[in-house]
């Protein structure tokens, strides 16, 4: 028994190069580079994806000093996920709208901010510590704010998954419309990772951390001198709907997800695991029942490390090897890494390729690793795929070994 | 420190609170909770900004003595008083 087919209808995002898709897409085809320096506490100035969204087009000022960065990048997406969808929320009802949030982490920009203030200003008494912190640290806050904000009443929660998150929040709002859990969902990840200094700290501590002298330039996977990751916040959120719901309102469908994959590598925290990636590709493809020829485009998860990069070509290489036709891509090297929303942004950059038929680049490689070959790889510039691009494959993967894997196919009828 | 002065103070402090209200016509003698959108944790906000920028500390048992600008002004005057006494 086949399950039930499921469709994007609506995406929503704010990104380093934009707060919508069009303006996403054509910096992505034009070869921009996101990423600034940005100050980070007891860091100095570090390489970072930042975004500009206007943040009262759907907040007050008071929900925003009282909500979190997180939330409020969700709450934005939302709306505009909403309105791309072409859903207006008072014709729905609300408790048939699920959120399903992928985080890598949250709690920590709070925390470590009133920390800091608490040392620094109260002498550690903690009577200056703020009411606050509970509702802005719980695990689910950022999926919780989009339905305080929305009125929505049907269930929310953020899905854990490091840096395999956004594909995570994806395949949880799939498997919860499969299962009749709500109607609509709102599916896709956050970070707002770059305002707490332990995450910069962490990788520079892990030598993971990116450096350059040139921002632009510092996120480089597959690339000899890559040094490390640079750390991005951002959001995307899609209107996911079952595809008869969709077609029997006459929206416009912007891809089918297909089919999809998490596993876990089980070896090691941190160090990546080709074997257990290539599982988690070749499962997601028996789950959509293709296989690697059918697949156009993949999107690589490749952070800019040293280590990671080469274990996921190793992986992609043996699913996609020689004359198999699959261009492959990476958008960490145009906004860095947007942590749990990386796997959802990445995959609204390369949805628009259903219609154009172009594969982005992945940029600032000047000198290929040769440990990072991969056949079809598209450098520094877009290329044009003979034939269009119907099958898209999106990787995500993340510490812990967690690994995922998403396919989605351009909507025909 | 007077009492219109400490209306005042508490005035600034729901600006900063809850800068989308208009307080142009908060009206002393009327609980505020029926005059502005303010809830709990908005009372919790004016404690501790009363706290970090005046050093005064309400304790939980004496938080209705701030639920109008008149009782906030009686109720905080000789707390002023104290902090600029030490």
């Amino acid at each position: 028994m086949h399950p039930q087919r499921v469709v994007i209808t609506g995406v929503g995002l704010t990104c380093p190069l934009g707060n919508d898709l069009p303006t996403f897409r054509k910096a992505l085809l034009e070869g921009k580079s996101g990423v600034v320096n940005f100050p980070v506490r007891n860091m100095g100035e570090q390489a970072a994806g930042v975004c500009e969204f206007d943040k009262s087009k759907y907040q007050n000022r008071k929900e925003i000093r009282v909500g979190t960065r997180a939330g409020g990048i969700g709450i934005y997406c939302a709306h505009e996920a909403l309105e791309n969808a072409g859903l207006e929320l008072d014709k729905l009802n609300p408790s048939r709208i699920g959120v399903y949030l992928g985080i890598t982490e949250h709690g920590n920009v709070e925390t470590e901010t009133e920390v800091c203030q608490l040392v620094d200003h109260y002498d550690e008494d903690v009577k200056y510590w703020t009411h606050h912190h509970n509702p802005r640290t719980v695990a689910n806050n950022p999926a919780g704010e989009i339905t305080v904000n929305l009125g929505l009443t049907g269930p929310h929660y953020t899905i854990g998954a490091a840096c395999a998150a956004g594909n995570a929040g994806i395949i949880q709002g799939v498997q919860m419309l499969r299962l009749g859990e709500c109607d609509h969902a709102l599916a896709g990840g956050v970070s707002e990772s770059i305002r707490a200094f332990g995450i910069f700290a962490g990788f520079k501590s892990q030598g993971a951390l990116a450096a350059h002298d040139d921002p632009t330039k510092a996120s480089r996977p597959f690339d000899t001198d890559r040094n490390g990751i640079v750390v991005s916040e951002g959001g995307c959120v899609y209107v996911l709907e079952r595809l008869e719901d969709a077609l029997a309102r006459n929206s416009n469908i912007i891809a089918e997800i297909v089919g999809y994959r998490i596993n876990s590598d089980g070896t090691d925290y941190v160090l990546p695991n080709p074997e257990r990636q290539e599982e988690c590709i070749r499962q997601a493809l028996a789950n959509a029942e293709l296989t690697p020829s059918d697949v156009d485009l993949v999107s690589t998860h490749a952070t800019s490390t040293p280590q990671g990069d080469e274990q996921e070509c190793k992986a992609v290489r043996n699913v996609f090897g020689e004359g198999s036709g699959t261009l492959i891509n990476n958008t960490k090297s145009f906004i860095g890494h947007s942590m749990g929303a990386a796997g959802a942004i990445e995959l609204a950059g390369n949805l628009p390729s259903f219609n154009d038929g172009i594969a982005h680049a992945t940029i600032n490689l000047d000198n290929l690793d040769p440990n990072c070959h991969l056949p079809g790889l598209v450098v520094n510039h877009p290329q044009k795929k003979d034939g269009g691009i119907n099958v898209i494959l999106n990787n995500s993967f993340g510490m812990l070994g967690i690994n995922s894997v998403l396919l989605l196919k351009k909507f025909k009828g | 420190m007077t009492k219109e002065k400490i209306e005042q103070i508490v005035l600034d402090i729901i600006a900063e609170i809850a800068p989308d209200e208009d307080l142009s016509d908060v009206k002393p003698e009327v609980r505020l909770r029926d005059q502005l959108d303010l809830d709990s944790m908005d009372f919790l906000d004016i404690v501790m900004e009363l706290r970090k920028q005046h050093s005064i500390d309400v304790p939980e048992a004496e938080y209705r003595e701030l639920e109008s600008l008149e009782s906030c002004g009686n109720y905080l005057l000789p707390k002023f008083e104290a902090v600029a006494a030490a």
